[in-house]
């Protein structure tokens, strides 16, 4: 990837960022950790013109699907729907409250850009998978991604879901599980080991490639490579750190579901332009 | 009444002329389609038949992403499976994603019979219909299965139809009129009326008979839709009559008794009874031995007309 493009997504970044503090804060409550964990992939999945999708006509029937199985991190999402121009970007200040068309987890019939309902963790993947096959029998010629949290792993659907994508070939399907590590309750590895989550993917029949979340290098290759795989679904295992981008976040379990107070935000913004960090 | 059809096996037939006239429609199966007899479309429509193993909360999945690329997904499995297994799958995503997913479940009842509690759902009407855009539908008959699937077809939005796995006598017409709810009154009387669902119209026929031969006149209505009901003809016959009965093969928590009590108790006070199973489990058996042994017969009909005529006549009648 050429430095400008990298530098520009890098930016669109930050800027998400940005936005998911901001509504975060005005909020007053929602999941602060897995948001900024997905903010670059967001990023590259908006910004780097991967996916075919049209703002203006959110429901053309060809465009290119993203399902956030993770719903709880929907202010990534707000905030990159937001800036491609789904609706204005002062809604963003009114996630969670009465009358907003930003829910509290994601809901397609309120919110322009949003492909599926979801909130209830292990769903998303199985609607994706839904897509994919009407996409295929359709002729649709259209992509499917799937956001998956590796907490989310836990739910025994998304293994229902694994295995049907492998069965029925679905290589218009990519889910990315967004591997940060923690969940509410602790480390993923003390509440719940999904490791070895890749052999497992791979053992589902899916194709895995595992590449650093915050890596916009490989997020791309891993993305070009995902389009290219035929006769099978890919999982990209992106690792990241939950948090990111904010020092006092980065990586504390306690972020998941909490939304900073005005002075957080303002360390928070502070530690976005690189102060702040000892 | 003429002959016994199960009504799984209308929908099998209705599946695949509906397969035929309509590309859109597809179905997801979660391995019982031999049971449930979408095995009939999957040989005639391989390419738009979807066998998901045995993961029902991924058929629930599966179908919603199927109804948003503009297809009319179709998901069966057994009623305790579609509706117990997969609640939340059915709350979270068809139901308020207001996908465009039909569910059709069989083996609703008690009459599942010797498989057992475990696979006798008595619950499913209860659990559907207190969800939001979900509409309940219980065809009586196997004309009315393919009615209630081409109605279901035509709307937008979820829809649970409820079929059986054991024949049922016939007791509509290929003629009859059937709209979504809109529930049919099938025989006319005035000392009480029997409002019915599923396989108990025809038991509450039956009773009707019993009952008139004692002189007493029962109107029968078949309330194949459970939600939306029919308010109108409910507070229409209560007025009327002074007395209700429900009949229904479902747990009287929460099913169409409890539909119609919740009307009836805010807009017009009458006599009302209801036959269900009674707020417990089933057990293997035949099913014409667990009707008997859970009280679901003409003759538990019958007794009940008796107990709610003798209720209608020392109170009074309270209708706004």
């Amino acid at each position: 990837m050429d430095e400008v493009r990298k530098k520009e997504l890098t930016e669109m970044a930050k800027k998400l960022r940005i936005d998911i503090l901001e509504m975060l804060c005005e909020a007053g409550s929602g999941h602060s950790g897995g948001s900024l964990s997905m903010a670059d992939v967001f990023s590259y999945l908006y910004f780097s013109g991967i996916l075919n999708v049209d703002p203006k006509n959110p429901d053309k029937k060809d465009r290119d699907r993203v399902v956030l199985s993770k719903g709880h991190a929907c202010p990534v999402w707000y905030a990159a729907l937001a800036e491609k121009g789904y609706f204005d970007k002062s809604h963003l200040k009114k996630l969670r409250k009465y009358g907003s068309i930003l829910q509290g987890h994601p809901d397609m019939r309120k919110t322009p850009g949003v492909d599926m309902t979801t909130g209830s963790l292990g769903q998303g993947l199985s609607c994706a998978v839904g897509m994919a096959i009407g996409a295929k029998l359709d002729n649709l010629g259209c992509k499917i991604f799937a956001i998956v949290g590796d907490g989310e792993c836990n739910e025994g659907q998304i293994w229902e879901a694994a295995m049907a994508a492998a069965h029925y070939k679905l290589d218009n399907l990519i889910a990315i599980v967004d591997k940060n590590g923690l969940q509410i309750d602790g480390f993923t590895k003390d509440v719940m080991n999904t490791e070895p989550l890749a052999e497992k993917w791979r053992a589902f029949g899916w194709e895995v490639i595992e590449i650093d979340g915050h890596n916009f290098d490989q997020i791309d290759s891993a993305i070009g490579r995902a389009i290219e795989t035929k006769g099978k679904p890919v999982c990209i295992i992106a690792h990241t750190t939950k948090g990111k981008g904010v020092y006092f976040m980065e990586n504390v379990c306690d972020w998941h579901g909490k939304a900073p107070s005005k002075e957080e935000k303002e360390k928070a913004l502070a530690s976005l332009c690189g102060e702040g960090a000892e | 009444m003429e002959g016994t059809r199960s009504t799984r096996d209308a929908y099998g037939e209705v599946l695949v002329s509906l397969g035929v006239e309509n590309p859109k429609i597809v179905v997801v199966d979660a391995d019982v389609s031999k049971a449930t007899r979408t095995s009939l479309f999957a040989r005639q429509f391989p390419e738009r038949f979807f066998n998901v193993g045995v993961a029902e909360q991924n058929l629930m999945g599966v179908a919603a992403g199927l109804s948003l690329t503009g297809l009319i997904p179709i998901a069966s499995t057994f009623a305790v499976f579609a509706t117990g297994r997969a609640f939340d799958q059915v709350r979270n995503t068809i139901a308020y994603g207001n996908c465009n997913v039909k569910i059709v479940a069989t083996h609703g009842g008690i009459t599942v019979g010797e498989d057992g509690a475990s696979h006798q759902s008595i619950e499913d009407i209860a659990l559907m219909r207190v969800l939001p855009n979900m509409k309940v539908i219980v065809p009586a008959d196997a004309f009315e299965v393919e009615k209630a699937l081409r109605a279901a077809v035509r709307i937008y939005g979820p829809v649970y139809i409820r079929l059986g796995r054991v024949p049922v006598p016939t007791v509509t017409s290929k003629c009859s009129h059937f709209e979504i709810g809109r529930a049919n009154v099938l025989r006319d009387g005035s000392d009480l009326a029997i409002l019915a669902t599923g396989i108990m119209v025809s038991e509450s026929l039956k009773a009707a008979e019993i009952l008139s031969s004692e002189g007493v006149e029962s109107a029968v209505i078949n309330v194949h839709t459970i939600k939306p009901l029919d308010r109108e003809t409910v507070l229409e016959t209560a007025k009327r009559c002074g007395a209700l009965i429900t009949a229904e093969e479902h747990s009287i928590v929460g099913g169409l008794g409890s539909a119609v009590a919740e009307l009836l108790s805010t807009e017009c006070w009458v006599a009302l009874g209801m036959v269900g199973v009674k707020d417990t489990f089933g057990e293997s058996g035949s099913p014409k031995e667990l009707m008997k042994k859970y009280g679901i017969t003409a003759g538990d009909i019958v007794e009940k007309a008796k107990e709610v005529l003798n209720k209608k006549k020392t109170g009074r009648a309270v209708c706004r």
